[in-house]
């Protein structure tokens, strides 16, 4: 029989995505799992599983296609006796009852066979098919979907339940600026009388569709009123030959979103150097260890450490605002985002747990990530959730720079070059390695002597590792 | 010969005009084809415009004869049926003059002939004055129109049996007329020729005339109507006409319980059983285009057909088949084709049946509601209660809310009364915009006006209008 395989839902509130490669042909047969696509959607480049096996006799969609979930991209033709069992992966996409219950099941043996999987092939210079097929063992990114949600409500999700036969309740002029801004006026909330529709209710719903969605509330509300629209751009071609192209899903996302942490984040940047000498001796010796585990113990995955530590010690840092409720929100879980440069723009995935994990792990983890970051493989579930985020620019160069707040984060670590400066010390210059950091933060919760402490305290530990022993314990 | 357009209307109506209008003001350039001479199709030759200005005739002398109640006795009134046509035909010479000079402002070419696609980019054009012309174009928009039905097993012609437009020429007054159809078209013609002086009597299918309107609102019609039609056979149909020496022979059979069976000599007959859309004659089958069993053209939420560059409006693309819904698809297959987003999308389209009094509705009708299982509640005001119906002689009338008991938004919108026509718009607008009761009831409405029927039934969903009284319901 020939199955029809729709986009699977890729991950929470992506409802679209364009198909950046096709991965397959007419004509080849496929497993259930296989690669179909690379889709990028708002938040990353993914690769979609097939939910059937089979051959596969048509292909509906082609690159740079703008492909929703739920759309039909390919048809399959399965094997007879297969039709039962591969009928209800596709029908899962939709999201019945019984694609709950396999989805619980399906969430729970692919996460445990995750890291295993990774941890036998740590290297980032792995084959690319490996941690490819790591990265699909949870397999239909569907079926995890239920199971990711449930344990993170999202506030706003659902589309509202309005009643059949009844035009939605906007009036026609919101409904065409829905329409120019792409926004699907049946899944926005009405906060008007009777669940009216308004155009601001259109505008707030845009915005959370841009932010992610996962992280509405205060910062996009905050945005509300009056952000100057940049002034016309002139007409280069007086000047000499200009050419265009059109700015990726990555590059737009990464310019939503500095824009809006920078116009709702009143941003401070605070400088220190720390004397990280011994630390180098440190790392040489023991990252012999963290290699005959297959990684490299590299200065970000100690910081990772360094800054799970400065975290549970200073949780303000490990903290988010609620603006619309005037609180703070603290999280009693420490996971940081490292910032990865890869050939399509800036990712940060997100390395959970940090405190609970041994550097070695993290060593392992952070390459992992980084590699499949850089090769497309990453999730974008594996990027949500950060608290706090490290941006180690030293092996590119430079002496300081004021990194941007991801929101709703309210801090950064900004890494620079570390060199050999003079230190004067007990009457003499000695050379001594000496790594410049940064660390912009939200001034709305974190004051500057806060800053300075919380930096100053990463450089005493980089410094003397014993001193987040003592000084240090769970806040 | 051979031209070249950017944007070609085939047929200007007034969806077709419309279209073409916007078209040209959008920056395009555009050729219409129409076979008549100025712009404005069935609507403006013998259809709305026509039948209004005979009727505004009628209601005049129905005003006159009713002033006998009021101390006021106008002798009986002469017809004069050539002055009648002569108006008629003033009237509408009148605004196909406009509408030619329009299109020459705006610089649309008007091509008098019919046409006929050659392929996807050309059509052959059969000029009334004789030689064909080749047009090519980017787009098209097909607004050809629907033509009056013929009744299936009829296969008569005759000078005697009419349809809309023939009956519109008014070649005399018949002694004796059957309106077969009892649906807008019917009945208002029949109230035309009743008032001159014909005997008229009308054949349904259905077990009422005017199907499709609530039948409290029909009540209010039929009321005030027992003497224009000699008899209303509903739950009947025509088994058969034939000519006969005096007239033509009507054999009637029941259509259901109830239907009258028996035959009876008419001197004139009007069909008005419907429309057939004008799809045949375009050699559709050339491009592809398709069409549903009927042969209305498919389209979807910008008038596209199934071939990307052909859109088509109005009649042509099915129900309802009215000049207001023609005019909004072609101002929207205007703007799509010029690259705005857009969609035909109205929460409703009025309907007004303009007889004496008059009938209109929108949005959503208890018939619908009932069929569609969608909750409602009716908040009604008897124009009996209203100072300015009594004083112009339509006490009778009704105005009635239909209202979501959940969210007290207006659902729907009816009006029996004279000008109800006029009144319905305001009842558009509170569909169109998700209005509340309450924003019905707190916006001030004139006095003395029809118009504070609206407000007044407003106020009666709350239980407490002014000018009626209702007991307070035991809790």
């Amino acid at each position: 029989m020939v199955k029809d395989i729709q986009l699977p839902e890729i991950s929470e509130n992506v409802e679209s995505g364009s198909v950046m490669s096709i991965l397959v042909s007419v004509g080849d047969v496929i497993r259930d799992g296989d690669s179909l696509l690379e889709i990028e959607t708002d938040k990353a480049a993914v690769e979609v599983p097939s939910p059937a096996g089979g051959k596969i006799t048509e292909i509906l969609i082609s690159e740079g296609d703008e492909v929703s979930i739920g759309q039909n991209i390919m048809k399959v033709e399965t094997e007879a006796e297969a039709g039962g069992g591969g009928g209800a992966g596709a029908e899962d996409t939709g999201g019945g009852e019984s694609g709950a219950e396999a989805a619980a099941a399906g969430g729970g043996a692919g996460g445990e066979e995750e890291k295993p999987a990774a941890a036998e092939k740590p290297t980032e210079q792995a084959p690319s098919e490996e941690p490819a097929a790591a990265a699909e063992k949870p397999k239909p990114a569907a079926q995890e979907q239920p199971a990711a949600a449930a344990s993170q409500p999202a506030p706003e999700a659902a589309p509202p339940q309005r009643p059949e036969g009844v035009p939605v309740p906007a009036a026609p002029s919101t409904r065409r600026l829905a329409r120019e801004i792409g926004v699907d006026i049946q899944q926005v909330a009405g906060t008007g009388p009777g669940g009216r529709i308004s155009i601001e209710d259109v505008k707030t719903h845009a915005k959370q569709m841009l932010g992610g969605g996962a992280q509405p509330g205060a910062p996009a509300a905050a945005a509300g009123g009056g952000v100057p629209q940049p002034a016309p751009l002139p007409d280069f071609s007086k000047w000499g030959e200009t050419s265009r192209e059109p700015m990726s899903k990555v590059r737009q996302i990464t310019a939503d979103n500095t824009t809006r942490s920078w116009q709702t984040i009143p941003h401070v940047t605070q400088f220190d150097n720390a004397d990280v000498t011994a630390l180098e001796e440190f790392r040489r010796k023991y990252g012999k260890r963290v290699e005959k585990a297959g990684g490299k113990l590299t200065v970000t995955a100690m910081l990772l450490k360094i800054s799970a530590r400065a975290l549970q010690h200073f949780p303000r840092f490990n903290a988010s605002l609620d603006s619309q409720t005037k609180e703070i929100v603290y999280k009693h879980y420490v996971n940081v985002g490292v910032a990865v440069d890869t050939d399509r723009g800036l990712l940060v995935p997100v390395i959970k747990d940090v405190d609970k994990k041994s550097i070695t792990d993290l060593a392992l983890e952070l390459a992992d990530v980084a590699g499949r970051a850089r090769s497309k493989k990453i999730k974008p579930e594996e990027m949500d959730g950060g608290n706090f985020t490290i941006s180690n620019l030293g092996g590119v160069g430079g002496t300081a720079f004021t990194p941007v707040v991801l929101p709703p984060q309210v801090a950064i670590l900004g890494v620079a070059r570390s060199s050999y400066q003079p230190v004067y010390k007990n009457g003499e210059f000695e050379p001594r390695v000496i790594l410049p950091l940064s660390l912009s933060y939200d001034h709305r919760i974190i004051d500057g002597a806060d800053g300075a402490r919380f930096l100053r305290w990463i450089c005493d530990v980089m410094e003397n590792p014993l001193y987040a022993d003592l000084e240090g314990g769970q806040a | 010969m051979s031209k070249q357009t950017e944007t070609l209307v085939i047929g200007a109506g007034p969806g077709g005009y419309t279209a073409a209008f916007l078209a040209a003001d959008l920056g395009r350039k555009v050729i219409m084809v129409d076979p008549l001479d100025n712009p404005g199709g069935v609507c403006l030759h013998w259809g709305c415009i026509p039948t209004k200005a005979l009727l505004h005739i009628v209601k005049v002398m129905s005003e006159a004869e009713e002033a006998k109640k009021w101390g006021v006795t106008f002798s009986k009134p002469k017809v004069d049926i050539d002055g009648v046509r002569a108006f008629k035909d003033s009237v509408v010479k009148q605004l196909v003059g406009g509408t030619s000079r329009l299109a020459k402002k705006r610089k649309v070419e008007h091509l008098k002939g019919t046409a006929r696609f050659t392929d996807g980019n050309t059509v052959e054009v059969a000029l009334n004055d004789g030689g064909t012309e080749t047009v090519s174009f980017q787009n098209a928009i097909i607004a050809t129109g629907a033509t009056s039905a013929r009744l299936p097993n009829v296969e008569l012609e005759s000078d005697r049996l009419l349809y809309a437009k023939t009956a519109l020429e008014l070649e005399n007054i018949p002694k004796s007329m059957l309106v077969v159809g009892g649906g807008y078209i019917g009945v208002e013609l029949g109230t035309v020729f009743s008032k001159f002086g014909s005997t008229v009597s009308v054949v349904e299918m259905m077990p009422g005339i005017m199907p499709g309107a609530d039948r409290d609102l029909v009540k209010v019609f039929e009321k005030a109507n027992k003497k224009t039609f000699k008899e209303v056979m509903t739950n009947t149909k025509v088994a058969s006409i034939t000519e006969g020496k005096d007239g033509l022979e009507v054999t009637f059979e029941a259509a259901a319980e109830g239907g009258a069976s028996k035959t009876e000599t008419y001197e004139k007959v009007l069909v008005s059983v419907g429309n057939v859309p004008n799809s045949t004659g375009l050699n559709l089958e050339a491009v592809g285009v398709n069409t549903d069993a009927k042969g209305f053209i498919s389209v979807d939420e910008q008038r596209r057909t199934n071939v990307d560059n052909i859109y088509a409006i109005g009649d042509v693309a099915g129900a309802p088949l009215l000049a207001h819904k023609a005019n909004l698809e072609g101002r929207v297959a205007a703007e799509a084709i010029s690259g705005e987003k857009t969609a035909y999308e109205p929460a409703t389209i009025p309907a007004v049946e303009y007889t004496d009094p008059e009938i209109a509705w929108c949005g959503l009708t208890e018939n619908e509601a009932t069929e569609k299982g969608i909750e409602y509640e009716v908040a009604s005001f008897p124009w009996a209660a209203s100072g300015r119906a009594i004083a112009m002689g339509t006490s009778e009338g009704l105005t009635k809310l239909l209202v979501d008991p959940k969210t007290e938004r207006i659902l729907g919108v009816g009006i029996a009364g004279k000008e109800a026509g006029e009144l319905i718009s305001e009842g558009v607008l509170a569909v169109e915009m998700a209005a509340q009761v309450k924003d019905l009831s707190l916006s001030v409405h004139p006095h003395p006006t029809l118009s504070e029927t609206i407000m007044e039934a407003a106020e009666a969903f709350y239980g407490h209008s002014t000018h009626i009284y209702r007991p307070k319901k035991q809790s």
